[in-house]
């Protein structure tokens, strides 16, 4: 602590010289205390995506102007969507352009310090998007998971690999989207293939080395725990189970435990193959960061025929509960319902729906939700749509205001047929496609949005976790794919698929600030500062943009 | 879904002449199968009618790589490196049976149409017809109003069964773009027209007189949809005769360059 205070001092005094300075683990544990650089994910390991800036504030949002952009490429793939978080270490913003072309940039002009682009190879499948969500650093490395199965150490100063590590097999529909998570002296990642009949995993490499420490697979085998909630027959469901992880978790260092989103069983639109409540698909799941030893679950949609992916950053508060102070996680699910969790017990103590929900009509007291509904072969309409009331978007929490943000898709719809699906290796595993009021990926030319307000909406709320209420929404024409990002100014930046990168207050839902950006948000804004400027930086479109005060 | 595979076989032999691109021949089976495996592989990123990725119509033979029925099984199995467009765990047949599929996607896509054709009349007595009942409000090869949609492409852009219903029923087929949209502004004036995009702030519209407009929503005081599409039905009017006549002139309109 006195360390991270003396570097601090340091870097106030001599800009310069902070760029020599490692990125200790120390450091992102403490990142709340260096708030003008962003060293992880979600900005700190507690998934909160809040920045403790205030110099861009309700009274002076106004004043917001673009600094610089940096574009990709014009245009990019329909589905090469931009949704990677950059990191900033000292004045250097390091940020992954689809697919997996890394950029380190001076982040007060945009100048392109490196490019370090890999061959793919060309047998990478991903269900829907070419996309990476980010890097993670610890020391002077920087590590990335690719569409093809890699986890890449990178020197940060020269974007050349210190390690590359093929983990998974991309013929058989395994991929990494997720930015790493750092915890202590391992990287920790997970795969994307939830349509290709994986088997899902969390697993710790060894920062240094790129040795795999442990691995946590998603879905038991025979002898394991959980293993009897794959009740087929032929006790062969499980092999192709899916349970894919493919958004960054959080991490406790009081506990010791990192949790992790996992996503939809396989197949994801016919459940007759895997009878049974399929652990642990749409679970949360709470590991020992040192060996990766199960510590509890809560399994979000049991047996689950929507794609309702569980794939979410969990949200880590310390917050009184009935009156008691207790550790807390907040979740908000792609199956429309937020939960209050304790994360120390894995105990159920609140789901909510903040949108409109029709598969489950609540819940049991041990939180196991009485599903409604389910795939038929003449077709189910469900609420929320296959995209989810949410998705990977990240939310936020500010512990200023107390406040949940939830980027939300309202009163969607879906209609799910059953059909006969078959697992051959290498395929898309699912079953027929569901007809969606909204599609699922917005292309990135032809936004005409010609759809009339019975289809839904998009939204950001904000939600009270000690009540559950909720405070205030701001409402969109189209849907959004943008995170939430907030600050300790009181403010909420968000966007969304009209092309719009605005700023609310956080108490009220007001919007006090727009731009137009030309292109669908699909990514989680981030702050930092640099000689005491306060900047935020959005990627929409194919260009990522970079705004501060005018001067 | 059998007789709309019916239709199929009925339009393959239509069509099969001018499809020069078709370089395979396929049974009913085939397209009825490769139909399964696009729902269940291609259409979560193409969409339901093969056209949400821009600059691809599957469903109208709009590719960005390859026209012939073996590039595109080469496309489907091999994928193209570099893009959006993954390789698929198919077999030669497999993928061709999914080829099959697109070039008949527009005729077989079920759960659109009711009616069981009897076939394509003559499109020369069809055009006969239309140029005395409906030019009067559609544009078609770039002549006629803009009041009502524009039907140069209809042939390629509705399935064989939606042409005939949507003479018999407008309403019950009208798309979404091509609903009748009302605006009234906060100074009282009534503006008719076609939605042609929206945002949380503004509304973009072809108005009555052919006007772009774009509108602040701040200036907006009611605006929605007609759920009634403005076209008279044609039951009654016509006989089953003139009516496949009137497919038959529709569903040859296919764009400029057929």
């Amino acid at each position: 602590m006195p360390k991270v205070l003396a570097s601090l001092l340091i870097a106030l005094a001599f800009g310069t010289l902070v760029s020599a300075q490692q990125v200790t683990f120390d450091r992102i544990l403490r990142a709340d205390q260096e708030p003008q650089n962003w060293l992880t994910y979600s900005g700190n390991l507690a998934g909160w995506r809040y920045s403790p800036l205030t110099q861009i504030a309700p009274g002076n949002v106004r004043n917001l102007e673009l600094q610089w952009a940096f574009q990709t490429r014009a245009p990019a793939e329909a589905n090469e969507k931009f949704e990677a978080t950059p990191l900033v270490v000292d004045g250097v913003m390091y940020t992954v352009l689809a697919p997996n072309h890394v950029v380190a940039l001076d982040a007060a002009t945009g100048r392109m310090f490196w490019l370090y682009s890999p061959v793919i190879s060309p047998l990478a499948r991903v269900c829907c998007g070419r996309v990476n969500r980010g890097l993670a650093i610890l020391g002077d490395t920087l590590f990335m998971g690719t569409i093809d199965g890699h986890l890449i150490a990178l020197d940060a100063k020269t974007g050349k690999p210190v390690w590359d590590k093929a983990v998974v097999d991309p013929a058989l529909g395994y991929s990494f989207t997720l930015a790493p998570l750092i915890v202590k002296d391992k990287v920790i990642v997970g795969p994307a293939g939830g349509e290709y009949g994986i088997r899902g995993f969390v697993a710790a490499f060894e920062a240094a080395t790129g040795r795999e420490v442990w691995r946590f697979n998603t879905i038991p085998e025979p002898g394991q725990p959980g293993h009897e909630t794959w009740e087929d027959p032929a006790r062969a469901a499980w092999k192709t189970g899916g349970g894919p992880v493919w958004v960054t978790g959080s991490y406790d260092p009081q506990l010791n435990l990192t949790y992790w989103g996992t996503g939809n069983p396989g197949p994801d639109w016919n459940g007759d193959p895997r009878p049974g409540d399929n652990l642990y698909t749409d679970s949360v799941i709470a590991l020992d960061a040192d060996t990766g030893q199960l510590e509890w679950h809560y399994q979000f949609t049991p047996h689950d025929e929507f794609d309702f992916d569980s794939t979410q950053v969990p949200v880590l508060v310390d917050m009184p509960w009935q009156g008691q102070p207790r550790k807390l996680m907040l979740w908000a699910n792609r199956n429309g319902f937020w939960y209050v969790l304790d994360r120390e017990s894995g105990e159920f103590l609140q789901g909510k729906p903040f949108t409109k929900v029709n598969w489950a009509n609540g819940f049991d007291a041990k939180g196991r939700p009485n599903k409604v509904l389910a795939s038929t072969a003449e077709g189910t309409l469900v609420y929320p749509n296959n995209q989810g009331a949410t998705n990977w978007y990240p939310p936020s929490y500010s512990p200023r205001t107390g406040l949940f943000y939830i980027p939300s898709w309202m009163d969607t719809f879906s209609t799910y047929f059953k059909a006969p699906v078959e697992y051959v290796p290498g395929r898309q595993y699912v079953g027929r496609f569901p007809t969606m009021s909204f599609p699922a990926i917005r292309p990135a030319v032809g936004n005409l949005n010609q759809r009339p307000p019975e289809d839904g909406y998009g939204a950001i709320q904000a939600f009270d976790p000690k009540t559950g209420e909720r405070k205030w929404e701001f409402k969109m024409v189209d849907v959004t794919d943008s995170g939430v990002l907030t600050t300790a100014s009181d403010l909420v930046f968000a966007g969304g698929r009209e092309g719009y990168f605005f700023a609310l207050d956080a108490r009220t839902g007001e919007q006090l600030w727009r731009a137009t950006v030309g292109g669908q948000v699909s990514a989680g804004a981030m702050s930092y500062a640099i000689n005491g400027r306060q900047y935020v930086a959005i990627a929409a479109g194919s260009v990522l943009f970079v705004y501060a005060l005018r001067q | 879904m059998r007789a709309s595979i019916c239709v199929s076989v009925v339009v393959i032999s239509a069509v099969t002449a001018t499809a020069s691109a078709q370089d395979h021949s396929y049974t009913p089976a085939d397209i009825e199968n490769g139909g399964r495996l696009y729902q269940t592989t291609c259409s979560g990123c193409h969409g339901p009618a093969g056209d949400e990725i821009p600059g691809v119509a599957l469903g109208r033979g709009v590719f960005k790589r390859g026209t012939s029925d073996t590039d595109l099984i080469a496309v489907i199995k091999t994928g193209i490196p570099g893009t959006a467009m993954p390789p698929h765990a198919f077999s030669d047949q497999e993928a061709a049976q999914i080829v099959a599929y697109l070039r008949n996607m527009t005729v077989v896509r079920t759960g659109i149409g009711t009616t069981v054709m009897r076939g394509l009349g003559d499109p020369a007595r069809g055009r006969a017809l239309f140029e005395g009942k409906g030019v009067t409000c559609h544009r078609v090869y770039g002549r006629g109003p803009r009041t009502a949609p524009d039907l140069t492409e209809v042939g390629l852009t509705r399935p064989l069964p939606e042409l005939r219903d949507a003479l018999l029923d407008p309403s019950a087929t009208m798309r979404p773009a091509n609903r009748p949209f009302r605006v009234v502004t906060t100074d009282g004036r009534t503006i008719a027209g076609r939605l042609l995009n929206q945002d949380t702030y503004s509304i973009q519209m072809l108005d009555s007189s052919d006007r772009l407009l774009s509108l602040p929503k701040r200036t907006v005081r009611e605006q929605g949809f007609a759920s009634a599409s403005p076209m008279p039905s044609y039951k009654g009017t016509f006989t089953d005769q003139e009516l496949d006549d009137l497919v038959g002139f529709l569903a040859s309109l296919k764009g400029f360059n057929p």
